[in-house]
């Protein structure tokens, strides 16, 4: 047995991790939400994210926080021009064809960043990426309780718009009433293309959070989307405060199974835990009935 | 205001409408009616740019909205409250109708909204009730609510009384004439052809994909071929 200072250490950086992935599946949950398909590029969209990051500090050398207010808004264009002018009409109202675009998208952005970068794995130096700060005997990472209250933070602001601005409202009305929502005015296209664009931008906020003190490759994406995709079934597809909680439920779980059963099988734990959980609730632990 | 010219429209090689020619005046009541998938949904579709059609003009206030898109029909005024009702399940009461002015309106929102509640008290007893959760004729409420929160120019109902019990028909057609008593033009589309006719200045009836009668309601009441087909006498 562990002391109660380790794991309590290790609850609490899942709960810094799962912030994070709160951001990605996010993205997911509302494009699956409104548009009604799996983004298969989601994961390739996040590792151009992640490079766009590490350019930015390597090119520029524009810190990876300071990046969020530039890539944000670049990352949001980015997903709105993709699903108004290339998803959108390549797939002809179809939801198969979508799926298939999507996936065709992911295998250009992948490659598109193998050629550019080769498949070599790169990080970040920061002056911030060791620091750490203590709580009693509790040590965290500093940068990733930055992230943490980031993300948190984005997510309830993701969650207010949704809930209050008149775009939110549209986009929750076009989730569920497509003819409703065309007869009062709503262009349902432009609110695709919303959609799509806010999942992008909480990847490329993902991004920055991430890279202090992490690593990319051509490749790194698809293993957070896999944990994405795992916390959107759990949390109930397509709710905001179901994301965030399964997101944290999933951190939590991946460091304390990290912890007993070794850090390679760390995610084992959330596939076990998912497949017990789509076996006794399959409409996710915090989500509403189908 | 509303003036539609050899209108053909339809789904696929499935020809619906067949050269529909009609009017409605500023301030008018007009039905239109017909048998089970007639195709009067098809033509408040064609009218509302949800459908495109295949040829003929449709002119709202003296301009072309056959090519406009659904949002710029909207924009013009020409509002309609859809078979089905068609309101935004997951969003509350008030969310519904503050979306009815998502793109007309929205100026003088709360105020439309007081106005609803004025006339619909159900609706505001249950502003932060999830519409889907309301009863079919609290949804017919908000489906009109909704529409008339968009200050409508001219208003299409598509059934309103479709599932509601003789009562609230009753009622609905009632408020349809409040309505039009406040100066609003209306195109009424209904199977509910006696009470209808008791309500529009003028009607149209819908066969084949072309109107085979229209002409003054009071008229059209006595019209041996209408009380045979519709009326069973
Ligand atoms: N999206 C569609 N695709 C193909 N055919 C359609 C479509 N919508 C309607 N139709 C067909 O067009 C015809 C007219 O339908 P429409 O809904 O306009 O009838 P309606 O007069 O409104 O009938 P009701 O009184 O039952 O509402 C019907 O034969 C229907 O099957
Ligand atoms: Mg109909």
């Amino acid at each position: 047995m562990y002391a109660p200072a380790i794991v309590a250490e290790a609850f609490l950086n899942g709960l810094l991790t799962g912030s994070v992935y709160a951001l990605i599946a996010l993205g997911l949950t509302l494009v699956y939400g409104v548009l009604h398909i799996i983004n298969f590029a989601h994961g390739a969209l996040l590792t151009g994210a992640m490079f766009a990051v590490w350019a930015a500090h390597a090119g520029l050398g524009l810190d990876p926080y300071l990046a969020i207010p530039l890539l944000t808004p670049l990352f949001f264009a980015l997903g709105y021009a993709l699903q108004r002018f290339v998803i959108g009409p390549a797939s002809h109202g179809s939801e198969s064809n979508i799926l298939l675009v999507t996936l065709g998208l992911a295998i250009i952005i992948e490659n598109a960043l193998l050629a550019t970068f080769r498949s070599d794995t790169r990080t970040l130096a920061t002056d911030y990426g060791f620091q750490s700060v203590e709580f009693g005997p509790l040590i965290l990472s500093k940068p990733r309780l930055i992230g943490f209250a980031a993300a948190v933070l984005v997510t309830i602001l993701l969650w207010l718009v949704l809930a209050h601005s008149d775009t939110g409202k549209a986009i929750r009305a076009v989730a569920k009433e497509k003819l409703g929502a065309r007869l009062v005015g709503i262009d349902v296209g432009h609110v695709y293309a919303v959609t799509f664009g806010l999942g992008c931008a909480c990847l490329a906020i993902a991004a920055c959070l991430l890279m202090p003190t992490f690593y990319v490759n051509p490749r790194v994406g698809n293993a957070f989307v896999l944990v994405a995709f795992t916390i959107v079934v759990l949390g109930g597809m397509s709710s905001v405060p179901g994301a965030l909680l399964g997101a944290l439920f999933v951190g939590v779980v991946e460091s304390l199974s990290g912890l007993y059963f070794g850090d390679s099988l760390g995610q084992l734990g959330i596939f076990l835990i998912f497949i017990l959980v789509l076996l006794v609730r399959p409409t996710g632990l915090f989500g509403a009935k189908a | 205001m509303l003036e539609v010219r050899e209108l053909l429209a339809g789904y696929g090689g499935a020809e619906v409408l067949r050269g529909i020619d009609m009017e409605v005046g500023a301030g008018e009541i007009v039905a239109v009616l017909g048998a089970n998938g007639v195709g009067k949904t098809t033509l408040n579709h064609a009218l509302s740019g949800l459908l495109a059609h295949r040829s003929g003009e449709i002119r709202f206030d003296g301009s072309r909205i056959d090519r406009a898109s659904a949002a710029e029909i909207v924009n013009a005024g020409l509002i309609q409250v859809p078979e089905g009702r068609r309101i935004f399940p997951n969003l509350n009461v008030r969310e519904n109708l503050e979306l009815g002015s998502y793109r007309r309106g929205r100026e003088r929102r709360a105020a439309n909204i007081e106005r609803v509640y004025a006339v619909f008290p159900r609706l505001e007893e249950r502003a932060r009730q999830t519409a889907a959760t309301l009863s079919g004729g609290e949804q017919q409420m908000l489906a009109i609510g909704r529409g008339l929160m968009a200050e409508p120019r001219l208003l299409i109902l598509d059934e309103p009384s479709l599932g509601l019990s003789p009562l609230f028909v009753e009622e609905m057609f009632g408020l349809v004439r409040r309505l039009h008593a406040e100066g609003l033009a209306i195109l009424l589309v209904e199977q509910n052809v006696v009470q209808s006719l008791d309500l529009a200045s003028r009607a149209y009836i819908l066969e084949n994909g072309v109107f085979a009668l229209s002409g003054a309601a009071a008229e059209l009441r006595e019209d041996p071929a209408l009380k045979q087909a519709y009326l069973g006498m």
